[in-house]
């Protein structure tokens, strides 16, 4: 399998959503909303519960329809692609972990999804600190750990936007500075990331969003 | 690996693990059959000659039951967003499903049914028949099923309403397949076009229902 991020300088990519508004059940949740990220800067979105973060998240990674708004990712040197399902990693609450697959199992999966090569799945397995769980089944694994074999999906998808819900619930805190570092390197190779979260999530340059709590009408 | 490959493989591989389908979907199958024996009464040459509709029959309800989990596991966990959001062509995807499903759960039935035949008294002339029919019918049953369960991915509970969609599409297989079975057991000339129809019910399954499998996911995105 060829792997062009391995051999040249990963490339960079600029993020840009204008006027994105999203209904849920006839409701809209979210109005207006516009976000734009340089290369290799993160944002940290947060809001009273209700006020629409993992609505935000879900419609910029292409899994909620869009009202109106556009969302554009853009290579630093490239076209702009509208609706870029394909250059957005989404993690959400769920970890997307099957309970009767070991933790190898379930990187081998995502890794042929994302069409990454299997050699790379050490290198994830080894960044959120599974080394010893390998051959376990992720049924056995804690809470904990189960939050960290779904992080380690951000790394094998090997996407240049990283939409991330909640990512630090249920991890302790080395874990979360250890997630917290992931994010760093993957700014720094030139990916943006997104990152709702309640908790104290310290990223370098990372611009600050507050979402209001949703206005009854 | 490509992507649909292995949806197919985790799909096998988790229905024939603990607490997966395939084993259910079997013993579902031999229970229907005995219990359809049992009520028949001891006259064996009325069970033999029920024996191929009752069979059919139970397979149709043994791939009914084992719907529900298909699209709702992977929903419930959060394995549907990503294999959405890497899909390249939804109804692809979808046809991996199907297929998967086939796999793990008609293929298990189409291997168990000789033995459920020879409870069921089955004539030594209709035994082929039986399992090419099917060989034949089974694909039918479970593109049209996958549909059903990716309408039905949000909604709790829809085993039931699974069952009230997919019953009437599946009455055109029951039929063809049940008349193949019957027919090839009584060398009857229908033989032959039985399984045609049976075959083209299949085709226009495995057409359609990815289509429509993919559009209902894509509707169900909430």
């Amino acid at each position: 399998m060829n792997d062009p991020a391995a051999a040249t300088p990963a490339p960079r990519y600029r993020f840009r959503a204008s006027g994105v508004s999203v209904s849920r059940g006839g409701v809209q949740i979210l109005r207006d909303v516009s976000l734009s990220l340089e290369p290799g800067q993160a944002a940290i979105l947060r809001g009273p519960n209700g006020s629409g973060k993992t609505t935000l998240l879900r419609a910029f990674a292409g899994l909620l329809r869009k009202d109106e708004g556009e969302v554009e990712v853009t290579a630093a040197d490239g076209k702009a692609v509208l609706d870029p399902a394909a250059l957005t990693v989404y993690c959400g609450p769920l970890n997307a972990v099957k309970f009767s697959l070991t933790v190898d199992e379930n990187l081998r999966f995502w890794a042929a999804l994302y069409a990454t090569p299997l050699s790379e799945i050490a290198g994830a397995r080894a960044a959120v600190g599974l080394d010893a769980y390998a051959g376990r089944n992720a049924g056995a694994l804690s809470t904990g750990f189960c939050r960290r074999l779904g992080l380690a999906r951000l790394l094998l998808a090997r996407r240049p936007v990283w939409l991330a819900d909640e990512p630090t619930a249920s991890l302790d805190t080395a874990s979360a500075r250890a997630f917290e570092k992931l994010v760093e390197r993957h700014c720094d190779n030139g990916g943006v990331a997104i990152i709702a979260t309640h908790d104290a999530v310290a990223i370098p340059h990372a611009r600050h969003i507050e979402l209001k709590a949703e206005v009854a009408a | 690996m490509s992507p649909l490959v292995a949806i197919i493989l985790r799909d096998v591989r988790l229905a024939f693990r603990a607490g997966g389908g395939s084993f259910q979907a079997v013993a579902f199958f031999a229970v229907v059959c005995v219990l359809f024996a049992l009520a028949a009464g001891p006259d064996l040459t009325l069970i033999s000659r029920i024996a191929a509709p009752v069979l059919w029959t139970a397979a149709l309800l043994a791939t009914l039951i084992s719907l529900d989990q298909v699209y709702r596991a992977d929903r419930e966990d959060g394995s549907l967003d990503v294999i959405i959001a890497t899909s390249d062509e939804l109804a692809l995807t979808a046809a991996a499903k199907a297929a998967a499903h086939w796999l793990s759960t008609g293929v298990p039935l189409i291997a168990a049914a000789p033995l459920l035949a020879i409870l069921m008294n089955l004539e030594a002339d209709a035994y082929l028949p039986l399992m090419l029919s099917l060989a034949i019918g089974t694909p039918a049953l479970s593109m049209i099923g996958t549909f059903a369960a990716a309408l039905t991915v949000s909604l709790p509970r829809a085993n039931l309403l699974i069952a009230l969609i997919v019953s009437p599409l599946y009455i055109p297989v029951l039929i063809f397949g049940a008349g193949a079975a019957a027919a090839g057991a009584a060398g009857d000339p229908q033989y032959a076009a039985n399984l045609k129809l049976l075959g083209a019910a299949t085709l226009f399954a495995a057409v359609t229902a990815p289509l429509a499998s993919a559009a209902a996911l894509r509707s169900n995105l909430d």
